[in-house]
């Protein structure tokens, strides 16, 4: 009973019997090989593919925990892609360890300013967050075409290439990145007093400000940390096709974050907030996605195929669908039995008045 | 007062609750409690918190389903399965905490969910002219189409209670409906209720104000630890056996305090403010706060109290005025100026600008601390437990769980978790804004003990309470509100309570 009352309980037993349907569908779902000491795979496949969707999602969670959105992740991606990757082109050894850091940490850079700009509108000017970032999102893909000149910019370059298409140890290099950036991600927030006062934050502003809680400046972090940390996701992305696609890099993709910060069981409401949870949210959509394909469900149906497999995992986790489970199971212990208390009595109403206490 | 003598007609009961059982898991909030009312007559449920008065309320108003017992109303078994049936069974609410929508007009607060219309559409037309009426009929002279979250709390109370007898309404719950009303709206509310009682209506009156439950009630069913107690006239029970039936046991009664500040201003006062002016709320009000005293604040609701305890602390910024601390003049432009200079604020509303309430125990009481350290520099976990454990054990928070929700916890205890954040500050100045409103007998006597012995060891307090009998117990000097102003400032004991409020009502009045 501990157990189902986990947080996680939920998101990971999503996750599960997802993984278990594909593998029973085709056990060649999980089948993982080894060629010249790297692992290869579909497993492996998500765990790499996952990366940009990881870091996207893990800044958004902050966000979420302010009670806000940040819609521009997306558009966020693009302008670092386009960034990294000009500097590639522009520079006359594009291969070189050099060229490809100096890229890589003036994306980050210019990243990490988008990210405070948003943080600035919706911290100091006190606009609503969704448009706030609605701005950025519909503005940051016109600045990365400028960026690239309007066309798609590719390059070849060997160490940037390596970012997503590399192995480190047995695993790919996207991989580990993202491991890292959670690790730290997680660090910083619980190890300094970040993620107890952006709680505190989300779950009641007012009463922070009257604690002496610096709310903005908490805020004005969370969205940094989301446009850092998209920024990051722009490269990687933008490694994995070498190429700066400002229209669809990161397309979409702050809908899947969100989606993912939800599946892992942080609320929308803000406050209390998961890393773990959005990491099993991550797999979980970026697993949804390989289902689809190895389904060989058509790309115009896809979407559908995605949109209820989706719903079905959400209502999976709803504490109203449990307790309606817990009622009817009650209910049907109840009636063959002659009208005879169930097992334990209340149990599921009680169950329910917890739940009317807790709201 | 008309009152229903002698044994009333037990076939006419219109509320009948019978062996009402609830348990939350192992805890059991109500064991086996019947209880009933009649037609006409105003009934007061009281016991402590935690007694169970709020679990058999929202059994009563189909909050909640009993695990076990009947619920029969006007003759027929009801199963609420949500507010929605008891409203329609005839049974409205109004709680302790307004739970209307700020930013709604008044009038579409009064009709929620039961909007009049009008070929399918509402028709804010007839809706207002509507709500007019049911205000005109509470008294009250409000624009039904201004929005709600304009008017003060006391006026959303009230609305709040017209939207409850708005309906057709044979039950009326009020869940400590005078905790945010001045004299005058209290008096107001209690003719509303005397007239609603002559319709026949049954009003269920939950107070913590004795003196309130004795004005208006017939009968009072006590209950203890989720037990029926007894039920009893008023007239028959006499105010110190009541007591006694709610706790169980004698209170204890606490030992006046030495009142070692003299009754004139302090000469060497650790804060002073003088010509304090923010619109509205207060003007040019002048405060000294001498080292180790409590400074009672009195005064009608309106008068500035909450008003006063926000400049001071750095919540609001005053307009003009200046504040001295230790003599030098401080610049309070925000909470976090005030805490840096040692002044904190616990305000009344503890809900929403009070605690957190899905955090702990132990986040909660480290909160300000570590907000005042920085996000960088944490509290190291084990420093933050023992912090929290040295405070629960302190201020003797039950449970003494630091990993509680602290939303879970008692009024009472909600307030001591508040607190315990200031003082583990360290502050000079701590102002407590009706830190003893919706908390329970035992609660608030202790409460006032740790005023008491907080000041005794050097701490300076400022005690705002609408109860002018507390502000008398806990006070040293009591500084007296009067529009925005603070009238006078005079020696607690030379007052007593009859004394204090002709002086808080009526300052031509002459002195008794």
């Amino acid at each position: 009973m501990t157990l189902l009352k986990h947080r996680l309980f939920w998101p990971v037993a999503a996750l599960v019997t997802l993984v278990v349907v594909n593998v029973i569908a085709n056990p060649n779902f999980a089948k993982v090989t080894m060629r010249d000491g790297d692992l290869y795979g579909n497993p492996v496949t998500i765990l790499r593919e996952s990366a940009p969707l990881m870091l996207v999602a893990l800044g958004m969670t902050l966000v979420i925990a302010t009670r806000g959105i940040d819609l521009s992740v997306g558009a966020v991606m693009a302008v670092s892609g386009a960034v990294s990757l000009t500097i590639i082109a522009d520079s006359p050894d594009p291969g070189s360890l050099g060229t490809v850091t100096v890229a890589i940490v003036v994306a980050v850079l210019v990243a990490l300013v988008l990210g405070a700009w948003n943080g600035f509108l919706v911290s100091v000017l006190g606009i609503q967050p969704i448009i706030a970032t609605l701005v950025l999102m519909l503005a940051g893909r016109g600045v990365a075409l400028l960026i690239t000149g309007g066309a798609i910019t590719t390059v070849t370059s060997a160490p940037y290439k390596f970012l997503s298409n590399g192995y480190l140890i047995l695993l790919p290099v996207a991989f580990f990145i993202w491991v890292a950036v959670v690790a730290i991600v997680a660090l910083v927030e619980r190890r300094t007093a970040l993620g107890m006062l952006t709680e505190s934050v989300g779950i009641n502003p007012e009463a922070s400000r009257l604690a002496g809680v610096r709310s903005r400046g908490i805020i004005l972090s969370a969205y940094m940390v989301s446009g850092l940390l998209a920024g990051v996701a722009g490269i990687i992305n933008a490694s994995n096709t070498m190429a700066a696609d400002s229209n669809n890099a990161g397309y979409l993709i702050e809908l899947y974050a969100i989606l993912a910060v939800v599946l892992g069981g942080t609320s929308l409401m803000g406050g209390k907030f998961s890393i773990a949870g959005t990491v099993i949210g991550v797999l979980t959509v970026t697993t949804l996605d390989k289902t689809i394909q190895f389904f060989g469900v058509p790309p115009a149906q896809s979407p559908v195929f995605f949109a209820v497999v989706v719903v079905i995992v959400v209502l999976v986790q709803s504490p109203r669908v449990h307790a309606w489970g817990r009622a009817a199971s009650a209910r049907m212990r109840r009636t063959p039995s002659g009208g005879e208390p169930p097992t334990g009595p209340g149990a599921a109403s009680a169950a329910k008045k917890r739940e009317e206490v807790a709201a | 007062m008309p009152c229903q003598d002698g044994p009333v007609d037990e076939a006419s009961a219109l509320v009948e609750i019978a062996g009402a059982t609830v348990r939350f898991g192992s805890f059991t909030a109500l064991d086996g409690v019947d209880f009933r009312m009649f037609p006409g007559e105003v009934h007061s449920l009281m016991g402590e918190n935690g007694a169970g008065k709020s679990t058999l309320i929202k059994a009563l108003t189909g909050a909640l389903r009993l695990d076990e017992g009947t619920v029969v109303i006007d003759g027929a078994a009801r199963h609420f399965s949500g507010p929605r049936d008891a409203q329609e069974a005839g049974v409205s609410t109004v709680y302790q905490e307004v739970d209307l929508l700020e930013n709604l007009s008044v009038a579409e607060n009064i009709f929620l969910g039961r909007e009049p219309r009008r070929f399918g559409v509402i028709d804010h037309r007839a809706m207002r002219r509507d709500a007019a009426a049911v205000l005109e009929g509470l008294g009250l002279s409000l624009d039904p189409a201004s929005p709600l979250g304009r008017h003060p709390l006391a006026v959303q109370q009230l609305v709040a209670i017209a939207r409850a007898i708005s309906t057709d309404v044979k039950v009326l719950v009020l869940d400590e409906p005078t905790s945010s009303l001045d004299l005058d709206e209290v008096a107001e509310l209690f003719r509303v209720i005397r007239d609603l009682k002559e319709r026949g209506v049954a009003i269920l009156f939950v107070s913590h104000f004795l003196d309130q439950v004795y004005e208006m009630s017939d009968r009072i069913t006590v209950l203890r630890d989720g037990s029926l107690v007894g039920e009893y006239l008023t007239t028959e029970l006499l105010r110190i056996d009541l007591v006694k039936k709610m706790l169980g046991r004698d209170v204890a009664e606490i030992a006046p305090r030495e009142h070692v500040v003299e009754p004139e201003m302090p000469a060497d006062p650790i804060l002073s403010a003088r010509g304090l002016t923010r619109a509205p709320g207060i003007t040019n009000a002048d405060v000294d706060i001498a080292e180790g005293e409590v400074l009672g604040v009195a005064g009608l609701l309106g008068s500035g109290r909450t008003e006063l305890a926000r400049v001071l602390t750095g919540v609001d910024r005053a307009h003009s005025g200046i504040i001295r601390i230790e003599g030098k003049p401080a610049r309070l432009d925000s909470p976090r100026h005030a805490v840096n200079l040692g002044v904190v604020y616990s305000s009344e509303n503890r809900r929403t600008e009070g605690l957190i309430g899905d955090l702990s125990v132990e986040e909660n009481i480290a909160l300000a601390l570590q907000a005042q350290q920085g996000a960088l520099h944490p509290i190291s976990g084990a420093r933050r437990r023992e912090l929290a454990l040295s405070w629960i054990e302190a201020l003797g928070i039950k449970p003494a769980d630091p990993d509680r929700l602290v939303r879970t916890l008692s009024g009472g205890n909600q307030q001591k978790v508040m607190l315990a954040r200031l003082l583990a500050l360290s502050p000079r100045v701590i102002v407590l804004d009706e830190p003893t409103r919706g908390i329970d007998v035992g609660a608030k006597v202790e409460i006032q003990r740790l005023v008491g012995e907080l000041a005794d060891n050097g701490l300076s307090v400022v005690f705002i309470s609408a109860e002018l009998e507390e502000v008398l117990r806990v006070g040293d000097r009591v500084a007296i509100l009067r529009e925005g102003e603070v009238a006078e400032t005079v020696n607690a004991a030379s007052l007593n309570p009859d004394t204090l409020m002709a002086l808080v009502a009526q300052p031509d009045l002459p002195e008794a």
